[in-house]
């Protein structure tokens, strides 16, 4: 059940939430909405579940156009961040909702309800109150309700959003291999673009209610289509007109023609990475991301000089530099795993 | 510590102190006074067959007019709450004037409306449907004297359960009627059990735009408190202690139908 949004608008009196905004999401796949708060990412998840209506465009689900379709008709199971859960009905009674209004036979309704109990791991939760369980075990909850209904799509709105970075990160991994089982086509929105690029196969990255760029997280991190999307999918240096991610900084003692003075200010050492914070002969302030080998050879002191030679750099003002000749590869592995894992501390 | 201790202390005593000089005291009296000479005078007075009458009349009212301002209430809750349109300042401030105006006001208003040479009289005349000094008009000042508790109640209650809720059934397929009375209602239910407590105690001792409405005919258009005055008049204390007694146990009975009802579900 693929979902496209066709030329979408929305405003809020003179807040403009979504400006002309189409996306493409396949079937079966998980898809990211990422942006920065009032990006207008969460009016478009709302409206794909006609939560809000549009002021124009339109909503396809399964190349049906659903636009003026009520939310109770669109099948869609729609995870909210602060859970939303029926607060005077018990765990069971709540993932049993949509099948009561289904008019579903209470001995199947039983069945269906205790499997998908049994998926999210609260077994043995079925008569507890919400107000009983933590924030990880509400949400699953919620989960299991939406589930339970069979959705065409399942829509979450930063649904780890109110909860601690701990179970923040299991239920990711959780949502994920869960995903990969049930092959039901999602989307969910969230501003961590760790948790998108962790979670995700395809990303949507939204600013000021427009989709800046769609891809997989590797596409948005090597090639960034601006200079936001590039700054907002991981950590940016900016030399002139110039960005560059940390870890492509590379630090040396002895200068040549394409390397750039440095005092280094303040060395923080985070578990794996090093994190060197230089000042330049301009005053401009950058830092390059080490690895504990490197920091090791060069043995740097706080206060003394080194010097800095962007091995890759983008301009979004004219056409797309690259500082570093393609001869000299970098001396530290820079895969797009390392870069994924250090770019998101 | 003993300092915070003592004026702990001393707010406890003045508290409870003019809780009881202002409001426990004068209702011990009453039921003293009441049983002073046995059970049997304010039995007889209440069992008499205006007090009999007097005690139907006004729990027919009540029948009538909780029940009505119970929905139109939580209607108009939902209204100001759910549904904010540039009106709804006009429709809050309409809804206190039961609370601003005085009940004898209310009456008066009601007489012009439905009395000799009012507005609705003609058609109702013509209709044979009599509105003053029969029951219809005590209803209808009960319901306007009592219409803005459920409102009140209502309306913090709805806004604090916010929207999330709702909108998750209608992700779950349920339509709006299902919504209401599966979500919605019993998430604001103490709040309207509340409203219907208060309401029910206002009808059952509303006295001063009943007693312009209703005429106070003996055994006819007489409800309880109207029964109080008249036995004070006539000078049968007793009578007038009974049938007290007996209006403020039936606003207790409400009050404790509805806490038993709380602890029963909390348990």
């Amino acid at each position: 059940m693929g979902i496209s949004v066709e030329g979408a608008n929305k405003s809020f009196g003179d807040f403009q939430a979504l400006d002309d905004v189409s996306i493409e999401v396949p079937d079966g796949s998980l898809t990211a909405l990422l942006g920065p708060s009032g990006s207008g990412k969460s009016t478009l998840l709302r409206a794909i579940a006609g939560l809000e209506t549009l002021d124009g465009g339109r909503v396809l689900i399964d190349g049906e156009d659903v636009s003026t379709k009520p939310t109770q008709k669109r099948e869609v199971g729609f995870v909210f961040q602060h859970y939303a859960a029926f607060k005077h009905m018990t765990v069971y009674e709540n993932v049993a909702f949509g099948l009561k209004i289904r008019k579903w036979k209470k001995d199947k309704i039983q069945a269906r309800v205790h499997e998908l109990l049994e998926l999210v791991q609260l077994h043995g939760l079925a008569d507890r109150y919400p107000s009983q369980l933590s924030g990880g075990q509400r949400q699953r909850m919620a989960l299991a309700r939406a589930l339970a209904v069979e959705p065409q799509v399942l829509l979450l709105d930063e649904p780890f959003g109110a909860l601690d970075a701990k179970v923040r990160k299991d239920l990711r991994t959780w949502l994920r291999r869960l995903h990969d089982e049930m092959h039901v086509t999602t989307i969910f929105v969230t501003h961590d673009q760790e948790e998108a690029m962790d979670v995700a196969g395809q990303l949507v990255v939204m600013n000021h209610g427009k989709v800046e760029q769609s891809g997989t997280a590797d596409e948005l991190y090597e090639n960034p289509a601006n200079e936001f999307v590039m700054s907002f999918v991981g950590e940016v240096n900016r030399l002139g007109d110039e960005l560059v991610r940390p870890h492509d900084m590379e630090v040396v003692l002895d200068p040549d023609d394409k390397t750039q003075e440095g005092l280094v200010q303040r060395i923080v050492a985070l578990g794996f990475e090093i994190r060197v914070e230089f000042v330049l002969g301009d005053g401009t302030e950058i830092w390059a991301q080490l690895t504990r080998a490197e920091m090791q050879r060069l043995e740097l002191r706080e206060g003394q000089i080194a010097y800095l030679r962007p091995v890759q750099a983008k301009s979004f003002n004219g056409p797309p530099t690259s500082s570093a000749d393609g001869a000299s590869t970098p001396q530290r592995p820079t895969d797009g795993g390392d870069a994924e894992v250090s770019a998101a501390v | 510590m003993s300092s915070t201790a003592g004026s702990r202390w001393g707010l406890r005593i003045l508290g409870l102190g003019y809780l009881a000089l202002l409001l426990v005291a004068p209702l011990v009296l009453i039921f003293y006074k009441t049983f002073e000479d046995g059970i049997s005078p304010p039995l007889e007075a209440i069992t008499s067959p205006d007090g009999l009458h007097a005690l139907k009349l006004t729990l027919i009212t009540v029948a009538i007019a909780v029940p009505l301002n119970t929905i139109f209430g939580i209607l108009c809750a939902l209204l100001l709450v759910r549904h904010r349109t540039k009106g709804n300042f006009l429709i809050d401030a309409v809804i206190n004037l039961p609370f601003a105006i005085s009940p004898v006001v209310i009456g008066l208003s009601l007489f012009l409306l439905y009395g000799t040479n009012g507005w609705f009289e003609p058609g109702l005349a013509e209709a044979g449907i009599k509105i003053l000094f029969s029951t219809p008009g005590i209803v209808l000042a009960c319901i306007f004297v009592s219409l803005p508790f459920v409102v009140r109640e209502t309306v913090p209650v709805l806004q604090e359960i916010g929207t999330e809720q709702e909108q998750a059934a209608s992700t779950l397929g349920a339509n709006a009627w299902q919504t209401f009375w599966r979500i919605t209602l019993p998430a604001i239910r103490w709040g309207v059990a509340y409203g219907v407590v208060l309401t029910t105690a206002r009808v059952l001792g509303e006295f001063g735009a009943v007693t312009i409405v209703s005429g106070s005919i003996s055994g006819q258009t007489q409800t309880l408190p109207l029964f109080v005055a008249k036995q004070y008049e006539n000078f049968n204390l007793p009578g007038a202690f009974g049938a007290s007694v007996l209006l403020a146990l039936l606003a207790l009975a409400a009050l404790l139908a509805m806490n038993l009802l709380k602890r029963k579900e909390d348990a």
